[in-house]
Order: structure tokens, then C-alpha cells, then sequence
């Protein structure tokens, strides 16, 4: 904090009036036909995409969208409920376990697997999220962090090798393109993988938008409020804990199929970091983000190694650095700041004043 | 029964250090709200330090005593220079931003001073201490260094006006701004005493893990395990839990069968999740009640 | 003029609170902020540390402080005491005091002052290696104030010190003030919603409604007009 010098304070600026009347609603209007008109674009393109760029592309493109899926799991948890996880590479391994061993084990078809892997990582959120009721914050980040530790731990476990294959785990067969469509079989995960996300984005939106998305925000904003108002929120903590489970777990699932393979070792703590930063990257409350932060966590890695093999490491923290820096609140913070000086609304202050 | 004592030596003398990066995580969270996850890479950059400065021909003491300074300013630096710009900031991009400086300073070590694992001296010798097999003279100096520090730490705080400026600035920095205390002053100070007391705890440890760039990882975890075993709030605690978390995992390492690395910390961990449902803000915390 | 405010204005983010408020208070002066909930009184003191964002003029002995950090503003000896008494719960009454005297460096000086202190307050040398938390309201009201005197204050910034105490208790704490008012010449500033007793303390008063004052006359017209007794000071 510095001092002036002793020279008369010159005023400081006062905030600027928002424009009134008219223009406002005007800028309004355009931010509102923005949405749907960038919805459709997006869409379009990414139905274009696969049959214009090399195999290999369309493939980090699916798994950029698994991982946006499974961070999206995560921001329901994290970003709108107020319930910090790093377990979530657990409920992704369970789920990638779950469609192996259907696929590996039971020859059962992949698409099967999907709403298998949901409802057991369902299940095993909303029991994981019954005692982690009692706890907050810190205590909460460990408890989870428990569960993403233990997870590989319970995959290599002797006495479940005939199921899990143990430290070797399992390869599952890469699925054809049904009705003997003119695409191969990358291009056809794509489309697969799309539709998933497509679907299961739409729901989270109409989540989060409902009764229930206003609850669990509530919950996450002013507990003692929400209880206050009526909200169950031991129920909706559940809840949440298990739909975010859900979420991460038929990532998970996808995950396994686009790989072709499991093993403990890919779904360890490390994961979870990489959700937690790819939730952050993107935006945390904001599901257009989980996008760009499951493009982060495929891309920037790779980058970071390109720029310099034995200083990686540094390049990767330098990066989030400067996005942290730069954009704290995110990609969909930002976002959200451009719109609205677009807008040509008042500059939001960023300080609440000095520090209290 | 020889075994079992022995091996409740040996974890508390790890115990000993567990517990002073419970005691830097703890300091650090009661100035700042956050947990430092860069805390473990810190300390290993400063033992880093420590150990060129040997290679280049300090003797062990001084090498010691330079580190710890140097790490001191370090952290008095990534306070300033990283922390202060981004504290308005909301608390999951802070914890990138701990994860991007974890990042940072591992890449760092390893580029620097490659990966090959070090042998590091101790300057206690590895004889049984006083004769009894039970614990080694490193063990013993481990487990010495740390109460002493401790004892240090305590009169610190409890005894000098500047370590009540850091108490009160942690406790409630509006207030301790009205009385003219520089509170940010205060954190970056913390900050520089945890990281000197991180280099310290990797200083001692190295010996026994061996010096390599992912040497303090399970410490850390096992530091900050401990401070949440013994609750948050309270330093004392935070203590407590990190001699304890040393007990369980040797003795988990020992006494039960096809134990790893890994399984240890898991074991470790799921004690302590069984705790917290009891105690939900850890042995001696406190829940902090917020007026609405 | 030891203290001139002109075009005081404040804001919480994008809020604004004060629209160009003006006052002032001379060397060793009592005055008042009078004003229902939420008019903004708490947010004048602040602004005077500096604790809130702002923008106009406040001049101490001349100088230009507004936009200055907290702590700088306080050692000009300004001592600020403020809503809910800031009391710092886990350390001891003495370690309160100690803390007071945080921006000096004379110890025998701080040490005679803590006796002061303890002889203005002889319930906290009672108490005065008890947690601080410990205390009743009317203590760490009285913890608070003898805090701010550790600074040897020029002034001193009062945010309702009556809240939450007995009446007797406030009354004994008002007489106090008066006391340390006139045998060391600290000026204060009191924010106060128990109109009656502020008034009763201070010399002049300013009236504050959503922001802005809307009367200024010395605390004697103030309780002569009936209907600003009746429509805001609620006798």
C-alpha cells in the first residue's frame, strides 16, 4: 500500500453511470441472441470437424471432450455446490473399471456400459457423500483425497485380479461404426463421444437452471441460510455428491473405450489435479468452460513438454500462472468480462474496496 | 516387542519431521486461509541448496545455515511477488496457483540438479544413540532439532512483541491494521519462516529418503495429513498429528503384510478419514462459528 | 481544524454509500454521528481508515490522507475503535493493550500507559491475563477503548459504543469518555445510535440519512428540535 505525497488527493474517479434507457436494452438484446446463435455454430462445426482433420486429431478431440465431461462432474460438486473434491479420478477409474470389466469380462456392448458406470458411481458418490457430510473445506479435501489415493491402491488389490487384471488391467476392444456407416471407427467415437456430451451438457444446464440447481447453489453460497429457507441440504449434499459421481464416472467410461485400455495406475491423484485445474482453466460455475478446460488438460501438457523436454514442468506452472493471473476467474470469467465491455456496460471493479 | 519399539522409535524420529511441515502448513494456512501444496518442493529446493553448497565445499553447518536464510527470502519472495496480486482472487485459483509453483520448483530441481538419487550427510552419524539399539544418533537429532525449533517457534510467539504482531494479523487482520500492524508484511513473514522451516525438515529427512527431486511428496502428504489429523486450528496439534502419522506408517509398514509406498499413505489415510468422523475438525481443532 | 472531511464519498465494490459528505472537529473536540441503521455512519469511520474505497478530501492537521493505508493512517494517532470492539479474542487483555501500543517504541512509556489504562478500568487489571474472549460486552467495550488509548490517540473513532451494553455499563463508559476527553485532549468522532448519550457527551452533532448529512447544528439544537428528535433519534 503506498502513500502519496502530501500534494491535495486529486478526486478519484467516481464509477461511470450505466448507459441508460434504450441503449442498455438494446446491448441486452444482443447478448441474449448471442447464446443460442454461438450454441449452433459450435455445434455445427463440431459435427464438420472429424471428416475434415487427420484421424489422430479426432481422437484428442474425444478425449477433450471425456475430460470436459468429467470436469464437469467435478464443477457440479465443486463449482455449484460448494463441496471441494479431489477424489474425482476415483469415480473416473471406477467408471472406466466398470465398462472394462463389462466390455473385457461379459462381452456386453459399449453403449450399455455408459449408464452402468453412471449408476455405480452414482451409488458410490452419493454413499462417499453421506459421512463427508460431517465434514468442510480442508477436512473434505482430504477425505476425498483419501479416496483418489486409495483407488489405485484398490485396483492392483490381489484378491480382485480376476476382475480388474490387477497391475496390468484390462484391454477392451475399440467398437465398430454401426450400420456399416462410411466413417472409421475414430470418427465414429467422435460422434459418439458428442452425442454423450451434447446430452449430458444439456442436462446439467436444465440441472443447475431448475429449483433444485438454485437449491444446491444456495447451499454452496449461505448454508446456514438455505437451511434456514427450508432447503434439505443433507439431501441435495447427497445428491449432488452422486450426480457429480455420475458424471465423472461416465466419463470414465468413455475414457476406457476411446483408450481401448485400463490400468490403476492412470487414475491416480495426479488426475484429480489435472480436473481441478482444468475446472479452474475453464471456469468454475460455468459449463461452457468445462470445455476449454478439458482442452487445457489434454493440449498444455504437450506443450509445455514441446518447449523444453527437461523443463517442462516449469514451462506447464509458468503457463497456469499467467492464465491464473491474468484471467483468476477463468476462461468463462473472462469471458463473461469481454461480453459485458462489449455491452458496453459499466467496467466491473474487481476490489471491493480495500481489504477489510 | 524389541521390534515394535523400535519401530515406534524410528517412526516417531520421521514423526519429528512430519510434524515441522505439519507445524509450516499450519502457520502458513493460519495467515493466509490457503494450504501451501508447494510447501514439500520448497523445502526440497532448499535441501537442493544446501547440498550444492557442500559439493561446492561449504562445511555442513554453514551449508545449512545458508540454505535456511536463502529460504527464508525465498519465501518471503513468492509471498510478495506471487501470493499478494492474486489474494482477492477466488480460493481454487490460488490452489493452482500452488499446484502451478509445485510444478515450477520439481521441473526446476530436476532440470538443475537432475534426477539421480543423492546420498545426503547427516551430521549426527547413524550409531545407536547412547548405546540403545533402539534409535540411531540421526534419529535422535532428528527428533532433537525438531523439539527445539519447536521450543524456538514457541517462545517466538508466545514472547516477542514482533510474534504477537503475527498472531494478532493471522487472528484478525482488520484489527490488527488498526492498531498500525503491516499485515501484509506479517504473511510474507510467515511465509519466510515456513519455508526456512521447511528447509530444515528436508535437511534432516534427506538422509534417511535419499536426495531426488520427488523426495518430499509423501512427506508433505504426510505432513499435511497430520495437521488435519490433529486439527487446523491448533499448532500444537498439527504437531501432535505429524509424530503420530510417523508412528502409523512405520508401524503399518512393518506389521502388516504386502505393505507398499502407496498402501502405507492409503492405510494412513483412512485412519484418519475414521477420526474426522468423529472429531470433524480434527483432534484438538476448533470448528470456527460464524455469526450469520 | 485538526479533521476536515469535504466530498466524502465511499463505495462497497459497485455500491455507493456516501454521497460528498462534509464535516470537521478541532483539537481535542467531541462530535457526533447520528443516524438510523444503515445511513452510513459506520462507513464515515471507515473511510477515514482508509478501509473503504473513496474519493473527495479528508485533511488531518493539513494533510491529505484520504487514500492512505490503514496502518499509515494510524500513526498519525488516529485510533480507531471499531463496530463489534475488534477485540483480539485468543490473546490476553494485556496482550491487547500491548498490541495497542503496536506503532511505538518507548517501554517504559507503554508500560505507565497500560497502568492508565488498568486506572481508568479497574476490572480488566483483574482480568488482565485472561483471554480476551473470555471478557463480558462491556468489558471488551472498555478493552477496545483502552486499546485505542495505547496509541496516545489525537483522535479517536467511536463506532457505537453503546451496542449491546447494560445501560449502567454505558453509562459508566460515556462518563470515561468524557474523562479521558478532557484530562488528554484526544478529539472524538462517535458514531452512536443511543442518540440521548451521544448527544449528552458531544458538542456538535451531524445527522446522516442514506449517505448524506442532512443536519449539522451543535448538540444542543438538535435535542431542542422536536421533530428531528421525533422522526430520527426516537424520543
Amino acid at each position: 500500500m503506498t502513500v502519496p505525497t502530501e500534494e491535495i488527493a486529486a478526486k478519484q474517479p467516481v464509477a461511470v453511470a450505466p448507459p441508460v434507457g434504450a441503449a442498455r436494452r438494446g446491448a441486452a438484446l444482443d447478448v441474449a441472441l448471442a447464446r443460442p446463435v454461438v450454441i449452433a455454430a459450435s455445434l455445427v462445426i463440431a459435427l464438420v470437424i472429424p471428416l475434415v482433420v487427420r484421424s489422430f486429431i479426432a481422437f484428442q478431440l474425444t478425449q477433450v471432450m471425456v475430460y470436459a465431461l468429467a470436469i464437469l462432474g467435478l464443477n457440479l460438486l465443486t463449482g455449484y455446490n460448494g463441496q471441494f473434491s479431489l477424489g474425482h479420478s476415483a469415480f473416473y477409474g471406477i467408471g472406466a473399471y466398470t465398462a472394462a470389466i463389462m466390455m473385457h469380462r461379459w462381452d456386453i456392448t459399449y453403449f450399455w456400459t455408459l449408464p452402468s458406470a453412471g449408476l455405480v458411481c452414482f451409488a458410490v458418490g452419493f454413499l462417499f457423500g453421506l459421512p463427508a457430510l460431517r465434514l468442510q473445506g480442508l477436512y473434505l479435501a482430504l477425505a476425498t483425497f483419501a479416496l483418489a489415493v486409495a483407488m489405485p491402491q484398490i485396483l492392483k488389490f490381489g484378491p480382485l485380479e480376476h476382475w480388474t487384471g490387477g497391475v496390468q488391467g484390462l484391454v477392451i476392444d475399440k467398437p465398430d461404426p454401426p450400420f456399416g456407416l462410411p466413417i472409421d471407427a475414430d470418427q465414429w467415437l467422435y460422434y459418439f463421444t458428442l452425442a454423450v456430451l451434447v446430452l449430458m451438457f444439456a442436462g446439467a444446464t436444465s440441472l443447475v437452471n431448475s429449483r433444485s440447481g438454485r437449491a444446491i447453489k444456495a447451499i454452496r453460497d449461505n448454508p446456514i441460510a438455505a437451511a434456514a429457507m427450508g432447503i434439505n441440504t443433507a439431501l441435495y449434499k447427497t445428491l449432488t455428491f452422486g450426480v457429480s459421481a455420475l458424471y465423472t464416472g461416465v466419463a470414465g467410461a468413455l475414457g476406457a473405450i476411446v483408450v481401448q485400455f485400463v490400468a490403476p495406475d492412470s487414475f491416480s491423484f495426479f488426475l484429480s489435479v489435472s480436473f481441478l485445474v482444468g475446472l479452474v482453466i475453464g471456469g468454475v460455475g460455468s459449463i461452457p468452460g468445462c470445455l476449454v478446460g478439458g482442452l487445457f488438460v489434454l493440449y498444455v501438457p504437450n506443450i509445455a513438454e514441446s518447449v523444453s523436454t527437461g523443463l517442462a514442468g516449469v514451462v506447464y506452472g509458468v503457463i497456469l500462472l499467467i492464465i491464473i493471473f491474468v484471467m483468476p476467474d477463468g476462461a468463462a470469467g473472462f469471458a463473461r468480462l469481454a461480453a459485458a465491455r462489449l455491452a458496453g456496460a459499466k467496467q466491473p471493479h474487481t476490489t471491493e474496496g480495500r481489504l477489510p | 516387542m524389541e521390534l515394535l519399539l523400535q519401530q515406534v522409535m524410528a517412526g516417531l524420529a520421521t514423526g519429528a519431521i512430519y510434524a515441522l511441515m505439519a507445524l509450516a502448513v499450519v502457520m502458513i494456512y493460519q495467515a493466509i486461509d490457503h494450504l501451501n501444496f508447494a510447501q514439500g518442493e520448497m523445502a526440497m529446493f532448499s535441501t537442493f541448496i544446501a547440498w550444492q553448497l557442500m559439493q561446492w565445499g561449504q562445511p555442513y553447518w554453514a551449508a545449512f545455515a545458508i540454505a535456511a536464510a536463502l529460504s527464508f527470502v525465498g519465501g518471503v519472495v513468492i509471498e510478495r511477488v506471487l501470493f499478494r496480486p492474486i489474494h482477492n482472487a477466488p480460493i481454487l485459483s490460488s490452489i493452482v496457483a500452488f499446484i502451478a509453483l509445485f510444478s515450477i520448483l520439481n521441473s526446476g530441481a530436476g532440470y538443475l540438479f537432475d534426477y539421480t538419487i543423492k546420498e545426503f550427510p547427516t551430521p549426527f552419524g547413524s550409531k545407536p544413540f547412547l548405546g540403545i539399539t533402539l534409535i540411531s544418533t540421526h534419529q535422535a537429532g532428528m527428533i532433537g532439532v525438531t523439539l527445539g525449533m519447536l521450543a524456538l517457534l514457541y517462545l517466538f510467539f508466545r514472547g516477542t512483541r514482533l510474534g504477537l504482531a503475527m498472531r494478532a494479523a493471522a487472528a484478525n487482520p482488520e484489527s490488527a491494521r488498526l492498531v498500525g500492524i503491516r499485515v501484509g508484511w506479517m504473511t510474507a513473514l510467515g511465509w519466510g519462516m515456513a519455508a526456512a522451516i521447511g528447509a530444515v525438515a528436508g535437511v534432516l529427512i534427506a538422509p534417511v529418503v535419499f536426495l531426488e527431486p520427488n523426495m518430499m511428496l509423501g512427506v508433505l502428504l504426510y505432513g499435511f495429513a497430520g495437521a488435519v489429523l490433529g486439527g487446523l486450528t491448533s499448532p500444537g496439534g498439527a504437531v501432535f498429528g505429524g509424530f503420530a502419522m510417523g508412528v502409523i506408517e512405520n508401524l503399518a509398514g512393518t506389521f502388516i503384510p504386502y505393505v507398499g509406498r502407496e498402501l502405507k499413505l492409503t492405510i494412513a489415510l483412512v485412519l484418519i478419514v475414521a477420526v474426522l468422523m468423529v472429531r470433524p475438525s480434527g483432534i484438538f481443532g476448533r470448528r470456527l462459528v460464524v455469526r450469520v | 481544524m485538526m479533521l476536515k472531511v469535504a466530498g466524502l464519498e465511499a463505495f462497497y465494490g459497485e455500491q455507493q454509500a456516501l454521497f460528498g459528505v462534509g464535516f470537521e472537529l478541532d483539537e481535542g473536540g467531541v462530535r457526533t454521528l447520528l443516524g438510523a441503521n444503515g445511513a452510513g455512519k459506520t462507513t464515515v469511520l471507515r473511510a477515514l481508515c482508509g478501509m473503504v474505497r473513496t474519493a473527495g478530501e479528508v485533511r488531518f492537521d493539513g494533510k491529505a490522507i484520504a487514500g492512505w493505508a490503514t496502518e499509515d493512517i494510524v500513526r498519525l494517532s488516529i485510533a480507531h475503535v471499531p463496530e463489534g470492539r475488534g477485540t483480539f479474542l485468543r490473546v490476553t487483555v494485556e496482550e491487547n493493550l500491548q498490541l495497542g501500543a503496536m506503532t511505538r517504541r518507548d517501554r517504559p512509556g507503554i508500560a505507565a500507559d497500560i497502568d492508565r489504562v488498568y486506572e481508568h478500568f479497574p476490572r480488566l487489571r483483574e482480568r488482565r491475563d485472561q483471554q480476551a474472549g473470555t471478557l463480558s460486552g462491556g468489558e471488551q467495550q472498555m478493552l477496545a477503548v483502552g486499546r485505542a488509548l495505547m496509541l496516545r490517540p489525537r483522535l479517536m473513532l467511536l463506532d457505537e459504543p453503546s451496542f449491546g451494553l447494560a445501560p449502567l455499563v454505558v453509562a459508566e463508559l460515556f462518563e470515561i469518555l468524557r474523562q479521558i476527553n478532557r484530562e488528554m485532549g484526544v478529539a472524538m468522532l462517535v458514531v452512536e445510535q443511543n442518540a440521548a448519550l451521544a448527544l449528552d457527551l458531544a458538542e456538535h452533532a451531524y445527522l446522516l440519512e442514506t449517505g448524506r448529512i442532512v443536519m449539522d447544528a451543535p448538540a444542543a439544537v438538535f435535542g431542542a428540535d422536536e421533530s428531528v428528535r421525533r422522526a430520527y433519534l426516537g424520543y
